[in-house]
């Protein structure tokens, strides 16, 4: 049995809302470096440099990679032997991120109901996922998503029949139509199989994962590598200027479904790619 | 590529000289509004009452910045999504307005106003806010203080950096540059 304290989870949270908004992920970072030196356009050069030079920027904690810090998203893995001291696991992860937001002078883009429209004004509620595994092992997997690439996220019910090249056309037609707006260069995560709101999670949790780290599937990671391959193809470019770099990655999950479906949901996220993984 | 230093307010004159693909740098004083203030701003126009701002000749930035740390100015400030604004635009173009900078491409009906209105549409770089920020020199809230980060607010700044995607022509970047770059499917 594992003892931890609230205390310790809304320090570890709060501690990664504030870095992972500061410092770009280092394979982000190479992820540019190495685009530099293949992408073709005169103009997408220039934005690849520019956005090098934001993130050398914000690592001085002057002000955050993108002023859209996000929604925090918490993929949380607890072992049943552990046991949380002090409050509620939930209350915890929440106030972590309230102080993260405010300490870290981050912006508070949630309103408490998507109707009314109120601001929260402490970033609050974050989006939590809980998974029940064997042992005391805990951790979080966390993201803040900016919502100019959510916008242009997608899902579809294709029919079984549709099967590998219905994926790929639905794919490349929604970072078609995304376009510029996603803010280019791309993550584009995939959740295939499952429900509706399964095929969801699973994208979502697909552009947490390290980048260019493939499925461990060999049929899933040839078609990342086509998809990305076709991405590119597209001609966007950075910032949607034009140009042979529009998607750094394509990560792909999946999950056992219906004889009569083939759910997909295609999750895009801009190229301020903010995770960060809390082991306790 | 040389940068083209522009001041505003925009005159008629520097904005036709403008052309989709010109690199320019921003001087002056711009605003800020974004979803939000976009639509108060439409609403008090539908009333006929008066703006907090006189937008004739003036340029709007699509942003909300996050919140200053102590001594800085600004905290990140880049563009938002300018598509949410393609149906709040035009009543504020027909008042004077002359410049926008946001990311993203625009409907047929903006760019069509553009022309029609003698506008210019700027893009900024999407996730570039602590850069940008580096250009900014004050920040006042002049309107709309209760909605936070999307409150309307008057930036002034020297040697913004922004890329001019829609000239006063109709002539668009993000239709013109992409299709040099993309390859047939095999």
């Amino acid at each position: 049995m594992k003892v931890i304290a609230v205390s310790t989870v809304i320090k570890a949270v709060k501690e990664a809302c504030i870095e992972m908004n500061f410092l770009v992920d280092p394979m982000i970072l190479n992820g540019f470096e190495t685009a530099l030196q293949s992408e073709a356009s005169k103009i997408g050069q220039g934005i690849l440099v520019d956005l090098i030079e934001n993130a050398r920027i914000a690592s001085t904690y002057k002000a955050p990679i993108c002023q859209d810090t996000g929604m925090v998203i918490a993929f949380v893995k607890i072992g049943q032997d552990v046991r949380i001291e002090g409050g509620l696991l939930t209350d915890a992860i929440q106030e972590g991120i309230r102080q993260g937001y405010e300490d870290g002078y981050l912006r508070k883009s949630i309103v408490a109901d998507p109707i009314l429209r109120k601001n929260t004004n402490d970033n609050t509620p974050g989006i939590i996922y809980y998974d029940l595994v064997a042992g005391d092992g805990f951790e979080i997997e966390l993201g803040s998503k900016g919502f100019g690439s959510e916008n242009m996220s997608r899902s579809k019910m294709l029919k079984p029949s549709d099967g590998i090249e219905g994926i790929v056309d639905f794919v490349i037609d929604t970072v078609e139509k995304a376009g510029s707006n996603p803010c280019p260069p791309i993550i584009v995560g995939i959740g295939v199989g499952g429900t509706l709101d399964k095929a969801a999670q699973l994208a979502k949790h697909s552009l947490l994962r390290p980048l260019n780290e493939p499925s461990k599937m060999a049929h899933i990671e040839s078609l990342e590598k086509r998809l990305l391959q076709a991405i590119n193809d597209l001609g966007i470019g950075p910032q949607g200027l034009g140009g042979t770099t529009t998607a750094l990655a394509v990560h792909i999950e999946t999950f056992p479904t219906h004889i009569a479906g083939l759910p997909v949901v295609v999750n895009l996220n801009c190229h301020a790619s903010r995770h960060k993984k809390i082991v306790l | 590529m040389d940068k083209i230093r522009i001041t505003t307010p925009l005159t008629e004159d520097v904005i036709k000289k403008l052309h989709a693909g010109d690199r320019v740098l921003i001087s002056g004083k711009i605003f800020t509004a974004r979803d939000a203030a976009h639509q108060k701003m439409v609403a008090l126009i539908d009333r006929a009452e008066p703006l907090p701002v006189d937008f004739e000749g003036q340029v709007i930035y699509y942003a909300g910045p996050s919140p200053a740390r102590p001594g800085e100015v600004i905290g990140a400030c880049g563009p938002t999504t300018s598509y949410r604004m393609d149906d709040l635009t035009e009543p504020l173009l027909k008042i004077g307005l002359k410049g926008m900078i946001g990311k993203g491409d625009r409907n047929a009906h903006i760019i069509t106003c553009i022309q029609d209105y003698g506008g210019v549409y700027f893009a900024a770089i999407g996730g570039a806010g602590a850069l940008i920020s580096e250009s900014i020199k004050s920040s006042t809230i002049i309107a709309f203080e209760e909605l936070g980060a999307e409150a309307l607010r008057c930036l002034e700044v020297i040697d913004m950096p922004a890329i001019v995607v829609i000239d006063t022509l109709g002539n668009n970047l993000y239709h013109t540059e992409p299709q040099k770059y993309k390859k047939e499917p095999i």
